[in-house]
């Protein structure tokens, strides 16, 4: 540690906005507690149903398409140098039909990235720290983190979890997870993510023709967050599904739930050459400049798996541990259900979102962690909405899931 | 071998997928485009509110610092001038030494590193899914071994990135809007337009060619490509390149040594960018941490792709000090974590395995060859241009050699260039207003290309 008496400080002032951050972001925090717990209880076989993060090894068809690219790169005919800052042309084509179909999305309105995080904070530089913004209360704390960073925000009030100049659009069991619009401010970003994380929530079509038309009436623009569209049993699984889409919203989506690429980084953002600022200016081309200027494309191997996932023979290999993940989410509902829990999500997500009416979730967290050796993630790490409620993921080995299911029986009867 | 173009897919798709959408020229002229500012580049088969007064329009405003950025950024401008290039001339074959682009394959330990990582992927035992968005502890610590050792710089201190573009811009998250630079002019335009995107600047004045409240610090052969500290104002932030892109010019210790002491009279951090130190023949120093006292001014910020030829695959890294602190005593490197964690997750982890293969012993006598490669191409391109008689700089510390055409517009010198030689090069003003009266040639290609093109200029200038 740094001798606090002599050291040396610079003059550069700590950017205000890095210290209007609350706390850690939620994610790191999580890990934190899972390797203090794991010291404490080295004997443990301590269950992971926190973090979001992908188990299931990647189908061979698409590990192979990697790694013969990685080869190839070691001969002159196969060695690639920068690609497309905007993604490799086939992929983002096979992006287009394969998610957008039908759709009228054109290969250049899509971007590939290394994941849906870099893709939101590329978005608010491309925003400017002059914005308003709402988001759903509770949803993916990168949303507000990166608005916090980027200046959009006011300071955090301890009272009502809450920082300023953010509108929170409730999300609970009383509305049905659908936020009551016509009570919402207006504000220029609307960030939507459907599935909900951490809810689970899908929005139904005609959910999303109101949010549509909520945005036109107010001319915002919506981020709408589609990361677990193809764990949708039935609904809309893009928000360009509903007529008008194109003219107010981006779309952000990713691989990492889809593939198994948490760890691969492999995502893309959608803007619709119709989209275009109060003076007319399309949005496309800013993304665009951001993208040229703050990012190198994503990584060429992950690229050449992308286009693997979304072959035939790869997609449907995908969906085969997609359809896993959402018997454990089918599991672990029944298991909350049967202990006479409310439990929200689990259908068309792979997060379950149990209510425990009147408590404080950091202290549910605890006292599953410490009597089950299971980690969750407390709802109110997504916001003040959350705060009766723990998300439990469904990612895990499926001996995991079934072991987690009976250690929660025993402890919550 | 054939002398056609590298990348030929890739350099059209970056072009014509901003420019067109269908590589088509027809295109340009049906759509009535007229997009507020100069955008370059950048031009899509958008109808135009004054084509359509009735088109849809958000209530969002545009953020203005987007609309103070003068140009597309300046790569996919040569790119986009390269792809026009090939189709007026569909028979030429054109040699880029324009964009820094790597050409020679990649090391194989590297890449069977990372087809090794993949297979693994696939394995019950070697999936792995989010990494630590820092890296890999194995690789922080080869990188820190490998290049810091012995400076103080430890693994914690490193965080691995998928490239140095990616964490200027990061870096620029973190300073915030209300952080002052300081700039090298010439330089790597990343810094200057990044700076622009986050607000920290003013509007572009035509007539000097610069962004409001920047300090440009020339570096020219006047002041040997170093600038006179005594005539640069305070600034927070000093971005510094050396060896430099696109100069070529390796600060020495001495000079490194008042670079140093000048942050620290001023109270400012240096952000030292030396994705190119492998490539410096003499003995200047290949880290800023080689100088004492820069661990409580600096901050360092390197790159694989010109090492290992990673420029697809994406791998950098940045280094904080714990001893580099903000005024009120909090550590940068706490806040550049909090947007490591929350702007970014991880480079991607076989980028990664190939990275950790890069700094094995038999990776990095891989990369001393492929950098020597790129290093002999320097030589026949200064050679080349010492023998027509030019001023030539940079060339012996650097992939780049820097072509003083005094008196000329450097856009017409790469016009000419390109049209009578068929040769893409960089015009010197894309860096910077100290660039303009120079081109920059890059080093980066196929032997024989680079001696076909070495042939072209020697024909033009004879």
């Amino acid at each position: 540690m740094v001798n606090a008496v002599s050291c040396y400080f610079t003059k550069v002032e700590r950017n205000a906005n890095l210290e209007r951050l609350q706390y850690n972001y939620l994610f790191p925090e999580i890990s934190e507690r899972e390797l203090r717990h794991v010291k404490k209880y080295p004997n443990a076989k301590v269950i992971s149903l926190g973090i979001g993060d992908t188990t299931e090894p990647l189908p061979e068809i698409i590990a192979s398409s990697m790694a013969d690219y990685a080869r190839s790169l070691s001969t002159p005919q196969g060695y690639k140098g920068y690609g497309a800052e905007q993604g490799n042309k086939e992929l983002r084509k096979a992006i287009a039909e394969t998610f957008y179909k039908d759709m009228g999305i054109k290969d250049s309105e899509v971007f590939v990235s290394d994941g849906s995080q870099c893709d939101i904070s590329r978005l608010q530089m491309l925003f400017g720290s002059n914005m308003s913004i709402a988001v759903q209360d509770p949803s993916f704390p990168a949303y507000i983190d990166t608005g916090v960073i980027i200046g959009q925000t006011g300071n955090y009030e301890k009272e009502s979890g809450r920082y300023q100049n953010i509108a929170y659009m409730e999300c609970g069991p009383e509305n049905n997870f659908f936020p009551d619009l016509p009570k919402t401010a207006r504000t220029d970003i609307i960030f939507f993510c459907s599935p909900n994380n951490p809810t689970g929530h899908a929005s139904s079509r005609e959910q999303l023709e109101q949010l549509v038309e909520f945005a036109q009436q107010n001319g915002s623009i919506i981020v709408y967050d589609s990361a677990y569209a193809v764990y949708i049993t039935d609904g809309p699984r893009s928000i360009y599904e509903i007529p008008g889409a194109r003219k107010v919203a981006i779309e952000v989506s990713s691989f990492s739930k889809i593939a198994g690429f948490t760890g691969v980084r492999l995502g893309w953002t959608v803007v619709p050459e119709e989209l275009v600022y109060s003076n007319g200016f399309p949005v496309i081309n800013d993304f665009n400049r951001i993208v040229c200027t703050c990012f190198n494309g994503a990584s060429n191997i992950a690229q050449a798996g992308g286009l693997a996932c979304l072959s035939s023979d790869g997609f449907k290999a995908v969906l085969s541990n997609v359809n896993y993940y959402k018997e454990n989410a089918k599991i672990l509902m029944n298991t909350f259900t049967s202990l006479g829990l409310r439990v929200y999500g689990g259908v068309n997500a792979p997060y379950v979102w149990v209510h425990f009416p009147g408590s404080n979730s950091w202290d549910v967290f605890n006292e599953i962690l410490e009597k089950t050796h299971i980690i969750t993630v407390p709802g109110s790490g997504f916001g003040p909405g959350g705060r009766e409620f723990i998300r439990v993921t469904a990612f895990g080995h499926r001996e995991n899931i079934l072991e987690a299911s009976e250690r929660l029986r025993s402890f919550l009867s | 071998m054939s002398v056609i173009h590298q990348n030929l897919s890739t350099s059209i798709s970056s072009s014509t997928s901003t420019f067109l959408g269908h590589n088509n020229l027809k295109s340009i002229k049906s759509s009535n485009v007229s997009i507020p500012g100069r955008i370059s580049g950048v031009i899509n088969c958008v109808a135009t509110p004054s084509a359509e007064k009735t088109a849809y329009k958000t209530k969002v405003s545009r953020n203005e610092n987007m609309g103070k950025l003068q140009a597309g950024y300046l790569f996919p401008e040569i790119a986009r001038r390269r792809a026009a290039h090939m189709l007026k001339y569909p028979d030429a074959q054109v040699i880029s030494l324009g964009i820094g682009d790597t050409t020679e394959p990649i090391p194989e330990v590297i890449t069977s590193a990372m087809a090794k990582r993949s297979y693994a992927l696939s394995t019950v035992e070697g999936y792995t899914g989010y990494g630590a968005e820092q890296g890999e502890k194995q690789l922080r610590a080869a990188i820190a071994k490998t290049y810091y050792e012995n400076l103080g710089i430890e693994e914690d201190d490193i965080f691995v990135s998928d490239g140095a573009k990616s964490d200027i811009s990061r870096l620029q998250v973190l300073f915030g809007s209300k952080v002052t630079m300081a700039v090298q002019d010439p330089s790597y335009p990343a810094y200057v337009d990044s700076s622009v995107i986050l607000g920290q600047t003013g509007q572009f004045q035509k007539d000097v060619e610069k962004y409001g409240n920047i300090e440009y610090m020339k570096c020219t052969p006047e002041n040997g490509f170093f600038p006179d500290l005594s005539a640069i104002r305070r600034t927070d932030i000093i971005f510094f390149c050396s060896p430099n892109n696109p100069t070529g010019y390796a600060a020495s210790r001495e000079q490194l040594t008042r670079l140093v002491e000048f942050a620290k009279e001023n109270g400012s951090i240096i952000v030292f960018d030396s994705a190119y130190a492998m490539y410096i023949s003499d003995d200047n120093p290949r880290s800023i941490f080689e100088i004492p006292g820069a661990k409580e001014v600096s901050m360092e910020v390197s790159s694989f792709s010109k090492y290992a030829g990673f420029t697809g695959v994406r791998l950098g890294w940045t280094a904080i000090p714990k001893e580099l602190l903000y005024s009120d005593g909090f550590p940068v490197a706490k806040d550049f974590n909090r947007i490591v964690c929350t702007c970014f997750n991880g480079a991607s982890n076989i980028a990664q395995a190939g990275g950790l293969a890069c700094v094995s012993p038999e990776g990095i006598k891989a990369m001393h060859e492929v950098v020597g490669f790129y290093k002999e191409n320097t030589d026949i391109i200064v050679e080349t241009f010492n023998s027509l008689g030019f001023k030539v700089y940079g060339g012996k510390n650097a992939p780049y050699v820097w072509i003083y055409f005094p008196g000329q517009s450097s856009w017409d010198v790469f016009s000419e260039i390109l049209e009578k030689t068929h040769v893409v090069t960089t015009p010197g003003s894309g860096f910077g207003p100290g660039g303009e009266g120079f081109i920059r040639v890059s080093a980066f290609g196929h032997r024989e290309n680079v001696l076909e093109a070495c042939r072209r200029f020697k024909q033009l200038y004879k």
